[in-house]
């Protein structure tokens, strides 16, 4: 095992992985889905499909919108009863097509084939019609990340598995359970970028996984396991560039810019699906846990199941404990939901139902000025100044603090002594300052 | 299933923004082990000096709870703040700088004073520029400077005296004084000890010694500063450098390591290091700014002890910083991410 290394900045919020051991169980299709055209940074996939259209289970119904965008598949076998604006998760209107499951269709086989007989073009090709999308949440889709003319500048793969979001098991079940998978879709990344370095990042919480990609890649030139003091948030893709590689990229810039690409390990094993098999992106693993649900655990779900499908398929909620809080994601990053008809898209890595104890937050009071926003922010801003500005409105003066740099990792509200509601108030300054800016692109 | 009642459940939710979990650290937290921190100081003061203490000690207590619970609740007509015991930590540090024969009602007035312009005429809690304690007792000092002044020895029969630092600081002025010392061969602080019938280990421990209600014991100063350190709510980075900065600065001007150990031991340094300097609101962020803010206060310390009109300058020279803490910020911001720097 190489020496564990991390990044500087972060903090330790408590592991509260309680469902790390529970293997992942393969949900029954759901009667209906709700696909969103929204399901990833970027451009909406287009649709091409109308009402009483038929579909087969990982047919195309939406088409890439763009160079950064990604197609959406038909998760289920069935008709397409219904078009239209359906709340997103995100607590939007977005458009989405619904379908309704036919009982009778056959499941749509897939063959084997070698990507890695393939060639790199023809690999992107098919990571591109496959519809995968940075699966730990950042669904940036995958292919751009693989498509640059400065290949050259590449020289290192990078798997995230650090999953440092308290709660969330979804990578790390993916690593015990295939990890064959996601070693062969590190390879074909790496044959595609020309790339002779690999590393697959894990926190060192997770030291089975560890071992068992130290036990797979036994004596490989290319590729190393590299552990991660366990530190969050140690899966943002630059903290996790700076604890393996120490270097640190530009703000703005892109891991391109300093050589790198990185891929959630979840995602590799898709990779693998979409390049051996053809199959596209319908399902993914999602943690469920908090107090509330009667079997916690991690499940492979259909995309588009609705939340409410999804708990009711698992089992469904504890009669006796009372839900206050539903979060799609994870504590740190997630969302809450207001609405259980939402469904999961390809960023959902886990939802969690609170009871009032564990959604329990104390009240806020005055800035003490203590600096524990400081000192916790991996990107080095200062969220408290950041916040005075925009308390008075001046965009201009977060814009110049860096606001933009924020990744939103709530490091700096979890620790908070006053309880600020630090993250909200970079959304809302990062939010103003992007509408600003269209605006003026547009005069 | 839950679909039944999904109304129902929908509407119960509670929605935020991220993160959706806390630390736990909340500002009552940080305020109550600050409280807890001085018991070690407060329990010596009162088998010091007894009644004098306690009473002191209730009285800036009760006025800087009724400042803060009158001024939210009939001027600002807000929710008081007094259950995160802020006010009441106020109240101790400020008891703690005065001398234990002064007034009941004096003491009252600065607890007051100390809430109600060192921390509510800045809107409360956080906004403050300058340590509402210090700012109690600077005006305290200049209404009543013979109250302020004034001191008594440990025990029952209140019998008064000067401090160590007050019977330095005159017998320096006192010419023929220093002609006989330096004809004797005897040096100054010799002298003050021998005088005042007191050891290091004396000003150490706190036994037998005039000054502040807080001030003469550094062991039950440094065992709350040991709690509060191991809680993680202070860092020695300003103390530490306020500390040395005296002790080295003493050093080099006495010419003499007994000069210096009594500049550390004397007076109310060890009080203002870990319990005052190191006040989150009126300190600097960043540790070099903190090195900076500590280095500031150890000098205009030693400039007052040495060559001001007071004996003791701890309290000034926490105030004169405070007022630099917003530059010093501006100076040291933390390095981003992505800059070539590291934390």
């Amino acid at each position: 095992m190489l020496t564990p290394k991390t990044f500087s900045g972060g903090l330790h919020p408590p592991s509260i992985k309680a469902t790390a051991d529970k293997p992942i169980i393969a949900l029954p299709l759901p009667d209906r889905v709700i696909l969103h055209v929204s399901q990833h940074k970027g451009a909406p996939a287009k649709t091409i499909l109308k009402i009483a259209d038929k579909v087969a289970c990982g047919d195309k119904i939406a088409i890439a919108g763009g160079f950064v965008s990604a197609p959406v598949h038909a998760s289920i076998a069935g008709t397409i009863i219904g078009a239209g604006n359906f709340m997103h998760p995100m607590g939007v209107p977005s458009h989405a097509v619904v379908i309704e499951r036919d009982k009778e269709a056959n499941m749509t086989e897939y063959n084997y084939e070698d990507g890695l007989t393939l060639t790199p073009d023809e690999i992107r090709q098919r990571i591109q019609d496959s519809g995968v999308v940075g699966l730990g949440g950042a669904t940036f889709p995958t292919h751009v990340k693989l498509t640059t003319n400065e290949t050259s500048k590449l020289d290192t793969v990078i798997l995230n598995g650090a999953e440092c979001e308290p709660a969330l098991t979804t990578d790390h079940r993916m690593m015990l359970e295939h990890p064959d998978e996601i070693i062969n879709g590190l390879r074909l990344v790496m044959k595609v970028l020309n790339v002779k370095n690999g590393i697959i990042a894990i926190e060192n919480n997770k030291m089975n996984a560890i071992e068992l990609f130290d036990q797979k890649l036994a004596g490989d030139k290319e590729i190393a396991v590299q552990p991660l003091i366990t530190k969050y948030p140690q899966g943002g893709e630059k903290q996790l560039i700076a604890a393996c590689l120490k270097r640190e990229i530009p703000s703005g810039k892109l891991p391109l810019d300093v050589g790198v690409v990185v891929i959630n390990v979840t995602s590799a094993a898709y990779i693998s699906y979409g390049v051996n098999y053809k199959m596209p992106l319908m399902e993914r693993t999602v943690t469920l846990a908090g107090n509330c649900v009667k079997n916690p655990g991690n499940y492979l779900v259909r995309l588009g199941t609705t939340v409410a499908d999804f708990i009711g398929m698992t089992g469904g909620l504890k009669d006796d404990v009372p839900l206050k809080k539903i979060i799609m994601g994870g504590p740190m990053m997630g969302f809450g939901l207001f609405d259980l008809n939402v469904p999961i898209i390809k960023g959902t890595g886990g939802i969690l139902c609170w009871d009032e104890n564990e959604a329990a937050m104390p009240d806020s009071t005055n800035c003490l000025r203590c600096g524990n926003c400081e000192r916790a922010c991996p990107m080095g801003l200062q969220p408290q100044l950041i916040k005075k500005y925009v308390d008075h409105r001046n965009w201009e003066d977060a814009f110049r603090l860096s606001v933009m740099d924020c990744i939103e990792c709530g490091c700096c509200a979890y620790t908070c002594p006053a309880v600020l509601p630090l993250v909200q108030n970079m959304k809302l300054a990062k939010h103003m300052i992007h509408q600003q800016s269209i605006k003026d692109r547009k005069k | 299933m839950i679909a039944e009642n999904q109304a129902a459940v929908a509407k119960r939710l509670m929605v935020t923004s991220s993160p959706h979990i806390h630390s736990g650290l909340t500002t009552a937290r940080v305020m109550w082990d600050v409280n807890i921190a001085l018991i070690p100081v407060l329990a010596m003061a009162i088998y010091n000096f007894r009644f004098y203490a306690l009473t002191v000690i209730l009285a800036t207590v009760a006025g800087a709870c009724i400042a803060e619970f009158a001024i939210q609740k009939f001027f600002f007509k807000s929710k008081t703040t007094l259950r995160d015991g802020s006010a009441i930590v106020t109240g101790i540090l400020l008891a703690l700088c005065l001398p234990p024969s002064i007034p009941a009602w004096i003491a009252f007035t600065g607890g007051f004073i100390a809430i109600a312009f060192g921390k509510q005429v800045y809107g409360g809690l956080g906004q403050n520029i300058f340590n509402p304690a210090h700012i109690g007792r600077a005006i305290l000092l200049a209404s009543w400077p013979l109250y302020m002044t004034s001191w008594i020895k440990p025990g029952v029969d209140a019998v008064s005296t000067a401090t160590p630092l007050a019977f330095l600081k005159e017998s320096l002025t006192n010419n023929s004084l220093l002609t006989t010392l330096s004809e004797s061969g005897k040096t100054i602080i010799e002298h003050t000890m021998q005088t005042l019938n007191i050891s290091f280990s004396d000003m150490f421990l706190g036994i037998g010694l005039a000054g502040s209600i807080g001030e003469t014991s550094k062991i039950a100063v440094l065992i709350g500063a040991l709690f509060l350190f191991i809680r993680g709510h202070i860092r020695l980075y300003a103390p530490v450098s306020m500390i040395l900065t005296v002790f080295l600065g003493a050093y080099f001007v006495g010419n003499s390591i007994n000069f210096a150990i009594f500049h550390l031991l004397a007076g109310g340094l060890m009080l203002g290091a870990f319990f005052m300097v190191t006040d989150m609101v009126t300190s600097p962020m960043s540790r070099r700014g903190n090195v900076l803010f500590g280095i500031g206060c150890g000098i205009i310390t030693l400039l007052i002890r040495l060559k001001g009109g007071y004996p003791e300058g701890v309290c000034y020279s926490i105030l004169i910083m405070n007022a630099f803490v917003p530059l010093i910020d501006k100076m040291f911001a933390p390095p981003k991410f992505g800059t070539g720097g590291n934390k």
